[in-house]
């Protein structure tokens, strides 16, 4: 009864002292064909809601009226209605999308379909298929400049960075990096694009106007074979200061001083680390751990793993958000 | 409409890169050897194409990155009878190529390997699992993508160890290259703590591999070829020529797994493996060849691959630059098995994981966890460097 009423006001005390940071997160598990929602306030799953086959490139809509889910086997993009959490429609994307991004305003999607060589672009208002644009063999990571004017894709087979015009839609520059290029992210001042390679085991540094590598990231871990150490997802803050790195099956997650390129510390995490996403308010960094089926959440400001939460089977995207 | 559109302002733009500066070309040849061999399984029966098949796609692929590098690959193929010279028809290919993926039997491969020796063409090993080819007689010129026979053994044997499946009956056919498998398999089994509790040997006296009433006369005749076995834990049986080993699985005097030729195999490559991307080469494969693709496929893929990563990463049609890049540290090609796969700088083995399927699934990948290594657990199957007979020149 005493050991109740403390740990009640203690938590009590807890919820008062910390700001309430009440975000939602959404996992793709690419096996279980599930999408969990996630409550970062109390770290609890909320609900799991079916999708199609094989999700997994997500992300909320700019509005945030809805989380959009790349499901590979069905050819299709899925949008959940973020208040009903329920799926609502599709989006025409080609087949086997992966990984897909949005323009700042959000009106404008641009998918990787892995099985075509192209990246399809799709109206977002209307949602209809606008075009695709023909690329390098097995399309996957994508991101858009800051400045809205380029769209980066990666092909994995082919080991490059595709630069295109988002205005003309043709490709302006190729970038060779390391082996099985998989994610691209840019600083949010425009001045670097980093590329993970999960064969090469590296992070290219591109230098966006150049189209130059600059300078790359590695890795090295005492006791664990280099092949392991598989960059995949790549989180950077909004200052640009820190990157986190997912190694994969390396099961760490690396964080990287944004402006020497040095990895400064190893996060343990659960097994096959994939993609993360920050809360908007930048604390909190989760990572999805495709083997272990679990999500590691990490205080950005500590470095440090504070939870784990256990999702659907095999998890691979997260998306976070304002409810 | 809008696709077409897009489509034509790409190839426009290829074009106009074209009319910039004409292409680097990079001349491969593919030799191969006429005729295919029968299999027990209708199934397994190979293509008119296997191989060659998988390198179109590699350079189909490698004419999608090529296209953005201003580089162009041309693959130029020969097939060879038995009674063909091969080594005139290798020198004669030479003459406008500078790689040679070759599907050759091992004396066949020496000989090609022997006449270019001073030419500087690469010659790529696709089709012999012989040790000997990269042992004691093991040549400069040739790289090898396929896996040997020890890889292959000690794939399979460290998976069996791992499920403490120990005690081994082997069973072995009757020909050379089974006998050269049963060595490897014992070796294996030296390697990784299993124990062959006895041998026999499955005699080839001929016949049809195809027969309007087979299935009777086997049923009878296998359980009584495996009866009064020790106690064992598993079938492991060593038959490269297709006489027998197909004929074992649900066959067994006792009821017990059988690996090896049949049942589990360890392979380059199954058409059921979906793991780390493999979907992706699955589906442009069967896109391309209407077809699955098999083991020897995706050794032509990776061989044809191999020498596409080279040149994109040197930017260079000169294959003296290409050829030494290829042999360097630096060198590592992604091929679909969730690791980089590099060159054992001893004798050119292409180092690689290797898929344990039964045809219809892929059941493990080896190596197997907890089997260490100080250089690469990719080292822990087949021959490690310490005990290598090959003297490179």
């Amino acid at each position: 009864m005493w050991r109740r009423c403390l740990l009640t006001g203690m938590f009590a005390w807890l919820a008062a002292a910390a700001p309430a940071s009440a975000f939602v997160a959404y996992v793709s598990n690419e096996k279980g064909n599930t999408v969990t929602v996630i409550d970062t306030d109390s770290w609890t799953v909320t609900k799991t809601i079916k999708v199609g086959q094989r999700p997994r490139g997500i992300e909320f809509s700019r509005d945030g009226k809805f989380v959009m889910v790349a499901v590979g086997d069905d050819d299709t993009i899925q949008m959940i209605d973020t208040k009903t959490q329920e799926i609502v429609d599709t989006l025409p994307s080609g087949p086997d999308p992966e990984l897909f991004t949005q323009d700042a305003a959000g009106k404008t999607m641009y998918v990787a379909n892995e099985n075509d060589n192209t990246v399809t672009v799709i109206d977002l208002e209307k949602r209809a298929r606008l075009g695709d644009i023909q690329v390098g063999v097995e399309p996957e990571g994508m991101a858009v400049s800051p400045d809205g004017k380029i769209l980066i894709n990666t092909s994995e087979t082919t080991s490059m960075a595709h630069f295109i015009d988002t205005a003309t839609r043709q490709i302006v520059a190729n970038v060779l990096v390391d082996s099985r290029p998989r994610f691209a992210a840019f600083k949010r001042d425009g001045s670097e694009l980093w590329v993970s390679s999960e064969i090469g085991g590296t992070v290219s540094i591109v230098d966006p106007v150049k189209h130059e590598v600059t300078g790359k990231v590695t890795f090295e871990i005492p006791g664990l074979r280099s092949e392991a150490i598989q960059p995949v997802g790549i989180g950077m803050t909004k200052d640009g200061k820190t990157a986190f790195v997912a190694l994969g099956p390396a099961n760490r997650v690396a964080v990287v001083d944004g402006a020497t390129h040095k990895v400064t510390k190893y996060l343990l995490v659960g097994q096959r680390v994939w993609h993360m996403d920050f809360t908007p308010d930048e604390k909190y960094l989760l990572v999805t751990n495709g083997v272990s089926n679990d999500v590691s959440v990490i205080d950005v400001a500590a470095q440090k793993v504070i939870k784990t939460i256990q999702v659907g089977e095999l998890p691979w995207g997260i998306t976070i958000a304002q409810p | 409409m809008f696709r077409w559109l897009i489509g034509t302002i790409a190839l426009s733009m290829v074009a106009t890169q074209a009319l910039a500066a004409d292409p680097v070309e990079i001349h491969v040849g593919y030799l191969g050897h006429a005729g295919i061999k029968s299999t027990l399984s209708l199934v397994e029966q190979p293509a008119d194409n296997d191989g060659i098949a998988g390198a179109r796609l590699a350079i189909e692929d490698n004419n999608t990155t090529g296209k953005f590098l201003n580089q162009r690959f041309i693959l130029d193929e020969i097939r060879v009878k038995d009674s063909d010279d091969v080594a005139k028809a290798a020198t004669d290919l030479a003459g406008h190529v500078d790689y040679i993926i070759t599907d050759l039997p091992a004396d066949a491969l020496l000989k090609v390997a022997d006449a270019l020796r001073d030419r500087g063409t690469v010659l790529l090993n696709v089709g012999a699992i012989d040790d000997r080819l990269r042992e004691q007689d093991c040549r400069a010129n040739v790289i090898h993508v396929a896996p040997t026979r020890t890889m292959l053994a000690d794939a399979l044997a460290q998976y069996l160890v791992w499920k403490q499946w120990k005690r081994w009956l082997l069973v072995s056919g009757s020909h050379d290259q089974d006998k050269l498998y049963a060595d490897a398999l014992r070796r294996a089994a030296t390697r990784f703590g299993a124990k062959i509790v006895q041998e026999r040997t499955f005699e080839d006296t001929g016949g049809a591999r195809r027969t309007d009433s087979g299935v009777t006369l086997i049923q009878r005749q296998m359980p009584v070829f495996t009866q009064q076995a020790p106690a064992y834990d598993v079938l492991v049986a060593a038959d490269e020529s297709e006489v027998f080993a197909d004929y074992l699985p649900y066959r067994t005097w006792d009821p017990r797994p059988v690996a090896g030729s049949a049942g589990l195999v360890p392979t380059s490559w199954s058409a059921a493996h979906d793991q780390w991307g493999a979907v992706q080469i699955q589906n442009r494969f069967m896109k391309l060849n209407m077809r699955r693709m098999t083991a020897l496929d995706m050794q032509a893929w990776t061989a044809a691959r191999m020498i596409g990563e080279a040149t994109a990463r040197t930017n260079s049609g000169d294959p003296k630059k290409v050829t030494a890049f290829l042999k360097g540290p630096d060198f590592s090609v992604a091929a679909f098995k969730g690791t980089r796969l590099t060159l054992r700088d001893w004798n050119w083995q292409l180092r690689q994981p290797i898929l344990l399927a039964d045809g219809r699934m892929v059941v493990s990948v080896s190596p197997q966890e907890g089997f260490l290594h100080q250089v690469s657990e990719l080292d822990t199957l087949g021959v490690d460097r310490p005990e290598t007979k090959c003297k490179l020149q």
